[in-house]
């Protein structure tokens, strides 16, 4: 089915065409032979003009957006743990109110709105960082330290944009939690043997409430790879979320269907991993096997 | 209720969040009357034009007023939000009423339908679906609405299964009333209050969407001025005319923030134990 068929007038050709593509089949049969081929990662082909086969497009090009997506999840982690701690341990001060602040503020911000501005701030009129791609067309012939450091400063403002959200929404979750575990007994009893602040918040207050963080940090993997499509688009990074846009624009159907096919596959290994990282955390939860408990 | 208005009008920066929704919504209903200029008539002598006296906020590249656009600009911003969010509800109550009411195999089937849909990203399936439909403004609303509404089925089963062995709902299946009218009448006004407050939540979610597919030139197309519309048509000129590209931003900016701030207030004064289960991500849309 394709809403968007152009109207051409070689009627032979488009019937060439169509069987070509297995366009003639009924809907159910298409889907079903669709089903078929991608148990074997067979995409077909693109519709584009160039005709490659889909799966070479995507393998071009998820490296980059898998590679992004974790280093801002990395940096998220690093950044709203103690952030979140320590407004937690100083509830309502300077420090917990400016963050309570940025958090609403982040929560707000669009992202492609805050990508313009700071393409405009720090790419134009400042000519700080470069504002698109990720790598100068001259890289190859750049000795080995400036082509390292001209693809990070390349990443410097997608990855800002991308981790803004994030950032904020995750370190309110871990002063939430935070706050609930620092009000529990247990806590009140390692103080009461005597064990450092340090240790009462950094080891037994903070492995407790780590524990729901890592499931939030599982449920927002599709959120931050939605994220790619704004992020990939505005910086001009051929990932999977640029390819998305592309695919749409085009109506380049067999790519849309394959782009949907591996996020969803992503976000499926994400929830895996956080699901097998909660014994890691918390020694009391163990992945079972059927039949022993 | 009376606990609940006492509450929530202690919490100055919801009242202020309220406050900015309420007037804003005004602006929006009262358009027409209160923008300056035709948002649609172009003036060729007075292209780009920075802000001044008679175009407060700027002109953009045909010479049509900055500010009349955007007041326009939130009618269909509003307009989106509202409809795609009822959307939203309305499937995620009668799917989430009908699972926690039911319970056994219809649970099974909505709660597998809501892990199905929350594995696709968001912002990949609303592109995927739009590429198959024609864009229009009802298309963007109907379909921001058609992934949105996983949240408050999960919210709606969770209130059901709690307050369905309730005495109350207990006496009524025992005089014969039908689950149709157990459910409509007698669980539904008990689980209202979370789902006010998604709604309250899902409202600026829905509004950052859509400015995010009209930035991207996938969402509601021109002649309709829309917020993210203005954007994506400001960032070709930043360079000459900043001003259509940072006030179009700083109004989706308020807007989502007074929402979240009205939706926060009216959790934590309905109950803060609803922290836990509503809200989790705020209102973000993707």
């Amino acid at each position: 089915m394709i809403i968007g068929d152009p109207n051409p007038v070689d009627w032979v050709s488009v019937e060439q065409l169509r069987k070509l593509y297995g366009l003639d089949d009924p809907l159910h049969v298409q889907y079903w032979n669709w089903l078929k081929r991608i148990v074997f990662l067979d995409f077909g082909r693109s519709f584009a003009p160039h005709g490659r086969p889909v799966i070479h497009m995507i393998r071009e090009r998820l490296p980059i957006t898998l590679t992004l997506n974790v280093i801002e999840m990395l940096i998220i982690v690093a950044m709203a743990v103690p952030v979140g701690v320590t407004s937690a341990t100083r509830q309502y001060s300077a420090f917990d109110k400016a963050t309570t602040v940025f958090v609403f503020v982040g929560f707000a911000t669009p992202d492609f709105w805050l990508a313009v501005m700071l393409q405009i701030l720090f790419g134009v009129h400042m000519g700080w960082l470069p504002i698109s791609g990720l790598r100068l067309p001259v890289w190859e012939y750049l000795p080995f330290w400036q082509q390292q450091w001209d693809f990070a400063s390349h990443l410097i403002l997608p990855i800002t944009v991308a981790t803004f959200g994030g950032l904020a929404g995750f370190s309110r979750y871990m002063r939430q939690s935070m706050l609930e575990v620092i009000r529990q007994d247990y806590v009140q009893s390692a103080r009461a043997k005597g064990l450092p602040e340090s240790v009462v918040i950094g080891k037994h207050a903070l492995r407790n409430a780590m524990l729901p963080i890592v499931t939030v940090l599982g449920l927002s993997v599709p959120g931050l790879i939605g994220g790619s499509v704004i992020v990939e688009t505005i910086f001009a990074i051929p990932g999977m979320g640029q390819l998305m846009v592309q695919s749409v624009y085009e109506r380049d159907y067999p790519v849309i269907m394959a782009n949907l096919v591996i996020v969803a596959s992503l976000t499926l290994v994400a929830n895996l991993i956080a699901d097998l990282s909660y014994s890691l955390i918390d020694p009391r939860i163990r992945v079972s096997r059927r039949g022993r408990r | 209720m009376i606990a609940f208005w006492r509450a929530l009008s202690k919490n100055r920066l919801a009242l202020i969040g309220g406050a900015i929704v309420l007037v804003l919504a005004l602006m929006a209903v009262a358009a027409p009357l209160v923008s300056p200029h035709d948002p649609h008539k172009p003036d060729v002598k007075r292209i780009l034009e920075s802000p001044s006296t008679r175009h407060w906020l700027g002109t953009d590249q045909i010479g049509r007023d900055v500010l009349s656009r955007m007041l326009y600009g939130a009618r269909v911003s509003l307009a989106v939000g509202f409809v795609s969010v009822g959307i939203a509800t309305a499937i995620g109550i009668a799917l989430g009423a009908g699972a926690g009411y039911h319970g056994g195999p219809v649970d099974g089937a909505v709660m597998r339908l809501v892990d199905l849909m929350l594995v696709f990203p968001r912002f990949f399936l609303l592109l995927a679906v739009l590429a198959f439909l024609k864009p229009s403004i009802w298309t963007i609303m109907v379909v921001i609405g058609l992934t949105g509404w996983m949240g408050v089925a999960r919210l709606v089963r969770a209130e059901f299964l709690a307050l369905k062995e309730r005495e109350f709902v207990i006496w009524s299946q025992s005089i014969g009333a039908s689950a149709f009218r157990i459910i409509w009448r007698h669980i539904l006004p008990n689980a209202m209050g979370p789902v006010l407050v998604a709604m309250t939540l899902g409202i600026p979610a829905a509004i950052l969407t859509e400015s995010g597919l009209s930035f991207l030139g996938l969402g509601v197309r021109p002649p309709y001025a829309t917020w993210g519309n203005i954007l994506n048509e400001g960032k070709e000129v930043i360079e000459l005319a900043w001003w259509l590209s940072v006030y179009p931003g700083l109004a989706i900016l308020v807007t989502v923030l007074s929402y979240n701030l009205l939706g926060e207030g009216i959790r934590d004064a309905l109950d803060p134990r609803l922290r836990q289960s509503v809200g989790r991500f705020g209102g973000r849309g993707r």
